[in-house]
């Protein structure tokens, strides 16, 4: 993935930065220039509470080029508070912890290097809800 | 010239010490802490297991275990974690950020700040200040008190400093035992919105090479027992000494004391030559169980003390850097802490969760292994 695309990408990946739908009020993540809910244009910056729960995850024992030093690792679809589906890796977790409908909040982590010489691309993944006493 | 030379320094303290013309730092207006906030990774190396390894499983161990990060974790995510604390505790709009700095010696680049990915992740940026800084383990508290001045002089309502590492040991070394991940980060802001004011602080540094890193040199090198006297303990009683001297203040004067802890038994022994207790020093002594998190150690002792402070209690912390130097502030808690505290994690929620790993698996976090 090139510098730009990263670049343009930073609000969402590392603040949870979506849309609120003007027309319909849906929230939507990631922000695209459509509401898929309604189709209307033109949407205003959201910011997502990263809270959500785990609606199904799945453990990666052979991982795609670029992710290998971080194998086995598991991937989730979250349900966010406010809605949406997002499909993000999980961290701090051991595999055998995780399960259906389980807490998580969002943290910012590395999510791959560039090699030695490259870019740390970080972005957003989520956790057990570590909660405030 | 050993005890020559000690005698020497000593005598010069104290000169310094009555001398007001190297008065304490205080600003003409009041500032505070409006937000604190920790972090410290999920992974616990044992001492045990690098004495297993290295050492026959023989010999003493500076602390009982050290946090390690995670494969996914660095210094970048350490400060943001701690940074997105102190914003929950402080509840206040990031855009009146006018300075993000960030203090460490294991930055994710060696050109490319980490506290420009901090700032736009907080939603500081763009209309703010935003640097690293360096000086060992005294970086994070450098920003502290560079922010105490950007506030009081009105450049910005808010600047946030942090401290945060990633640190290293060369395998089989003595810092191997110690060397940790953790950080902690202030936002300094007015006196009259904050949980804790700064009555006054003082910095002290000398060119001593007790610790350095070249570059491209992947582990420090140190001057084994030269860090001790020269270095840890002159700086940062000598810090210390002078702040309580100038403020007309003793030790009993103080509720708590947190001091940079490089490992269990400097902190304490430090803390007793200044007169301090056990009781005064206990709280904010995290070195045993999380081990040494450089230039987010003694700033991370003082959030798990302000996770405890009451309103009215007083707080002397005092960092300390190789190169070398000490940062030393006293501090007030005000009655804005209680509603604040229960905001974000507290220090030793992160301390509780603790998955421990053995030396195989620390290897492979740390990245300690050629892969190719």
């Amino acid at each position: 993935m090139g510098i730009a695309r990263d670049w343009r990408l930073r609000s969402q990946r590392y603040a949870l930065v979506g849309e609120i739908c003007d027309d319909c009020g849906r929230k939507i993540f990631p922000p695209r220039d459509v509401c898929p809910y309604c189709a209307e244009e033109a949407q205003t910056p959201f910011h997502f509470s990263g809270r959500g729960e785990i609606y199904s995850h799945t453990t990666i024992y052979n991982p795609p080029a670029g992710f290998e030093e971080f194998a086995p690792y598991t991937v989730a679809l979250v349900k966010l508070e406010e809605g949406p589906l997002v499909t993000a890796q999980l961290t701090d977790v051991d595999p055998q912890e995780i399960a259906i409908g389980q807490p998580v909040e969002m943290v910012t982590r590395k999510i791959r290097e560039e090699g030695p010489e490259g870019l740390i691309v970080y972005g957003y993944k989520f956790r057990p809800r570590l909660q405030a006493a | 010239m050993g005890d020559e030379g000690h005698r020497a320094r000593v005598q010069d303290t104290q000169h310094v010490t009555r001398n007001t013309q190297y008065g304490i730092m205080k600003p003409s207006t009041d500032v505070g802490i409006v937000g604190y906030g920790a972090y410290i990774p999920r992974y616990r190396l044992p001492a045990t297991e690098v004495a297993r390894v290295w050492k026959g499983g023989e010999g003493g161990l500076p602390v009982t275990e050290k946090a390690v990060p995670g494969l996914d974790e660095d210094t970048l995510t350490i400060a943001l974690e701690a940074a997105r604390n102190a914003l929950a505790r402080a509840q206040i709009d990031p855009q009146l950020i006018g300075a993000v700095w960030v203090g460490s010696e294991s930055h994710p680049y060696a050109v490319k700040p980490t506290s420009t990915i901090v700032a736009e992740a907080i939603g500081a940026t763009p209309h703010t200040e935003a640097a690293d800084w360096q000086f060992a383990c005294k970086a994070g508290t450098e920003t502290m008190q560079a922010s105490i001045g950007f506030v009081a002089s009105g450049m910005a309502r808010y600047a946030l400093g942090i401290g945060a590492d990633t640190a290293q040991g060369r395998p089989g070394d003595a810092l191997e035992y110690t060397a940790a991940a953790g950080g902690a980060a202030y936002l300094i802001g007015p006196a009259e919105e904050s949980l804790v004011l700064f009555e006054a602080s003082f910095s002290y540094v000398t060119d001593t090479p007790d610790f350095w890193r070249r570059p491209y040199m992947h582990y420090p090198s140190h001057g084994q027992r030269f860090t001790g006297e020269p270095a840890y303990f002159h700086h940062v009683t000598s810090a210390a000494r002078h702040l309580m001297a100038e403020m007309d203040r003793t030790a009993a004067d103080f509720t708590y004391v947190v001091l940079h802890q490089p490992n269990a038994k400097f902190p304490q022994r430090a803390a007793k030559m200044l007169g301090f207790e056990r009781e005064q020093w206990t709280t904010g002594l995290l070195c045993p169980v999380i081990g040494n998190t450089y230039a987010g150690a003694a700033m991370l002792g003082l959030t798990a003390i302000l996770d405890e402070a009451r309103p009215g209690d007083t707080i002397l912390a005092v960092s300390f850097g190789s190169g070398a130097g000490s940062d030393a502030f006293a501090l007030r808690v005000t009655e804005r802490i209680t509603e604040r505290q229960h905001r974000a994690p507290k220090t030793q929620d992160y301390i509780a969760r603790r998955k421990e790993i053995d030396y195989a698996t620390y290897v492979r976090y740390r990245k300690k292994l050629q892969m190719q």
